[in-house]
């Protein structure tokens, strides 16, 4: 692979998941403000709305952040993958552009008004506005799953004379049977993202001894919200994109699991480092049968190894492919353990606001989803190597001809640069609101100025 | 069906233009118009809640031309790489000094993103203005439709490698920058009331003049550039209806500037920028991308998607457009009306 593939390659890996810390969270809070919005209306109770408010401030920071980010990612397949564009362009574009049309300019119109319409146009106009936020951020999602599930799995196409794709069938490439799981696990996921920050910042009021009435709010309906969507995220999604892996990408099955060698009765690895030279898997936790019987419902089920597939049709990063999805499906499993057990403790007489230990858990355990919605992604295209269009188009043959590896460096110089400068300033609003706190605000015209955006 | 869709990504790249342009100008105009932070804070009042949806016109654009015109798409987009993520990049740094500008009550704060809200608007201005000169000048495209240009080789447009920056492009750049400041002036002043619309009526009138200047030595460089724009022009003379809009909004920017009429002034300066970008598109046409070897030129033909895709997607574009349309009006109509200081709120 030559320096101008592997530089696009790490330029779109780079952009894109930094991008996307930002929409997980906005897309999962969307759902969590539209809650605490409904259940104002619904019980009339003041703190849900101020809830509500407060959340839309860190919710408006964090999409700003997705806004700006996120306009670089629809250019990039143009300048960095354009015989890939040429190539898929007919297919692929639909949906990328269907996102422009439908979710976009719904979004940045609503937005201004649940931001700044309360006061003028009354409750029930700022709750509808709220439910056209959640509808923009999850039609958006929506959209740019269907675009990467083509890639993962293309259909609704004909290979015209020139080598082309064409469109053949618009309602196959909108209703692939790809999108369904993968769309319910990205979205459980953004729920995950936006619930265990919620709760963590109503764990650290309730350690803080600030805002208590609030961190109790925060931190219920994070960990429900929470605890639902991670099961979710495991069964039925989790396991409905395994079932389509083993089926149709048997080779990121086995590389994601580090299974060198076919096998009967294969074992599910917990913990081991694959050696890619010696095709071995070092310091290895197994436990025997679980793979075969995940994938093919039976204990003594074969599962194909590396070594069933050429070399040119495996994953190019099985070391990095092979941790990030033992991150993700680590940390999962984490993440149903921790809201059980605080689930648990809220039923039994509301203990969990006192449990110190839990609340410290968690509030550490914030950073975490977001990790694993990254480690996910990585999962999922880095399994698709050697392909750009799944089986059609080879990620070598997607690039642009004409651009050299010296640009290509300068503009990922460009965009750590950019995005350091970002994620400073993201970290510094973010704390700040947070120290701020849920406040009943005094509507002074001087004092509106600081609770600005 | 690729004439259909030529015409309409000119109409979302216009509207794109209409509606982005006067922010934009408003950028340019803020650290001059106003002077202190509640006078500054209304200019951000007044593009605050629409600048968001006017830049979605340039991302769905984007979109549709992707699925429209792929080999226009990744032709454009891999040979103007560099300009282009220099055009990213101030988007995105103009957008979140929009937004965070207001965050903290910090004088300093304050200032830097000030900074950064004039020179990336004046840039991105100028840089609009560049983009469209090498569309019209065209690149040197090979006959596999790639092209690759330097920010700039020898500032010569009629060399026969030339780069993203020379004196005509450079030309069309600041006649860009001085219209969107005369259009981004005249929606201030519509806007505001007071210290600020007088300021920028008289930045309105400035920029107005400059832009007269400008208007005539683009259109004398480009004819001579691009001798396929005269060519379209006297083959369907019907298109002088385009240059005759720009002419008549071009005298009515001055016209109602000088009479105070604001509003009239912002509709002329919105007709002179419709009336420029629809001579530009009709003497392309039936280019998309013209090569410096003529023969390697991308047309509505050699860079369309194919037939059904497009029909599709006219479709459910149509609907899409409507239903943008109808929110623009909403939102629009919502914040319609003066900004006053004491209103101030969130920006």
């Amino acid at each position: 692979m030559d320096a101008s593939t592997i530089l696009s390659r790490v330029q779109f890996a780079f952009t894109v998941s930094y991008h996307y810390l930002f929409p997980q969270l906005t897309m999962g809070l969307a759902l969590l403000i539209l809650i605490l919005k409904t259940m104002y209306l619904l019980r009339k109770d003041e703190r849900y709305n101020v809830g509500a408010r407060f959340w839309a401030i860190i919710f408006a920071i964090a999409f700003v952040m997705g806004v700006v980010s996120g306009i670089p990612m629809e250019f990039q397949f143009g300048t960095n993958w354009a015989r890939f564009s040429v190539f898929s362009g007919d297919i692929i574009a639909q949906t990328l552009a269907m996102e422009g049309a439908f979710a976009f300019f719904l979004e940045s119109a609503f937005l201004g008004i649940f931001l700044f319409g309360e006061n003028v146009f009354g409750q029930k106009i700022h709750w509808f506005s709220a439910f056209m936020v959640w509808l923009g951020t999850w039609a958006s999602g929506a959209f740019i799953t269907a675009s990467n599930a083509w890639m993962q799995h293309p259909v609704g196409y004909t290979i015209a004379a020139d080598g082309r794709l064409h469109l053949s069938n618009y309602w196959a490439v909108l209703f692939n049977p790809w999108i369904l799981p993968q769309y319910v696990h990205i979205m459980s996921g953004a729920v995950i993202t936006g619930s265990f920050a919620m709760a963590g910042l109503g764990a650290y009021y309730l350690l803080a001894n600030r805002h208590t009435d609030y961190a109790r709010l925060f931190v219920t309906l994070g960990v429900i919200a929470g605890l639902i969507a991670s099961i979710i995220q495991l069964y039925p999604s989790g396991d409905a994109e395994g079932q389509q892996v083993t089926n149709y990408q048997p080779v990121k099955l086995a590389a994601m699991e580090g299974l060198f060698h076919t096998e009967k009765g294969a074992g599910i690895i917990i913990i081991g480092q694959p050696d890619t030279t010696h095709q071995r898997l070092d310091n290895p936790i197994i436990v025997p049968g679980v793979l075969s019987f995940l994938t093919y419902r039976r204990w003594s089920a074969e599962v194909k190894g590396l070594d069933a597939f050429p070399a040119n049709q495996r994953p190019d990063t099985i070391e990095l492919l092979y941790y990030s999805y033992h991150i993700m499906v680590g940390l999962g499993t984490f993440f149903i353990v921790i809201m059980g057990l605080a689930f648990l403790l809220w039923l039994w007489g509301r203990r969990l606001f006192l449990s110190r230990w839990m609340l410290w858990i968690l509030m550490l355990a914030t950073p975490f989803p977001f990790i694993a919605n990254t480690a996910g992604w990585f999962t999922t295209e880095l399994g698709r190597q050697p392909w750009i269009a799944y089986g059609l188009l080879a990620t070598v043959q997607g690039t642009s001809p004409t651009l050299s590896s010296g640009n290509i460096l300068f503009t990922l110089i460009g965009f750590v640069g950019l995005y350091m400068l970002l994620g400073l300033l993201y970290v510094v609003l973010v704390v700040f609101q947070a120290q701020r706190g849920p406040v009943v605000e005094e509507k002074t015209p001087q004092k509106v100025e600081e609770f600005a955006d | 069906m690729s004439t259909l869709w030529f015409i309409l990504i000119a109409f979302m790249l216009t509207m794109y233009v209409l509606l982005d342009g006067f922010d934009l100008g408003a950028g340019v105009i803020h650290l001059f118009a106003a002077k202190n932070n509640v006078e500054r804070r209304m200019i951000l009042q007044a593009i605050g809640p629409v600048w968001d949806g006017n830049e979605v016109w340039l991302i769905a654009a984007g979109g549709t031309l992707f699925f429209t015109f792929p080999v226009l798409y990744a032709s454009s987009f891999s040979g103007f790489y560099l300009s282009l993520f220099i055009v990213l990049w101030l988007l995105v740094l103009r957008g979140i000094a929009i937004e965070l500008r207001s965050h903290v009550s910090e004088p300093v704060w304050i200032s830097f993103w000030d900074g950064v809200f004039f020179i990336g608007s004046a840039l991105l201005a100028i840089f609009y203005g560049v983009a469209m000169a090498n569309v019209l000048r065209g690149v040197p495209l090979d006959k596999s439709h790639y092209f690759f240009e330097p920010l700039w080789t020898d500032f010569n447009p009629y060399s026969s490698n030339p780069g993203i920056l020379d004196w005509y492009t450079i030309l069309v750049g600041l006649l860009a920058f001085t219209t969107l400041t005369a259009h981004g002036a005249n929606y201030i002043a519509v806007k505001t009331e007071g210290i600020v619309n007088e300021r920028s009526r008289r930045i309105a009138r400035l920029s107005w003049l400059a832009t007269i200047v400008l208007a005539v030595l683009v259109t004398i460089a480009t004819f001579s550039v691009q001798p396929l724009i005269s060519m379209s022009f006297f083959s369907r003379p019907w298109g002088f209806i385009f240059p005759l809009i720009a002419l008549v909004g071009l005298i009515g920017m001055g016209y109602f500037n000088i009479r105070q009429r604001d509003s009239a002034a912002f509709f002329s300066s919105g007709a002179f920028i419709i009336g420029m970008l629809a001579s530009a598109a009709f003497g392309l046409y039936p280019d998309v991308l013209p090569a410096v070897n003529p023969a390697y030129s991308l047309t509505i033909k050699n860079a369309s998607a194919s037939l059904y895709a497009q029909t599709v997607g006219l479709v459910w574009w149509s609907i899409g457009i409507v239903l943008a349309i109808i929110y623009f009006i909403i939102t629009y109509r919502l914040f319609w009306g003066k900004v006053r200081p004491t209103e101030v709120e969130g920006y």
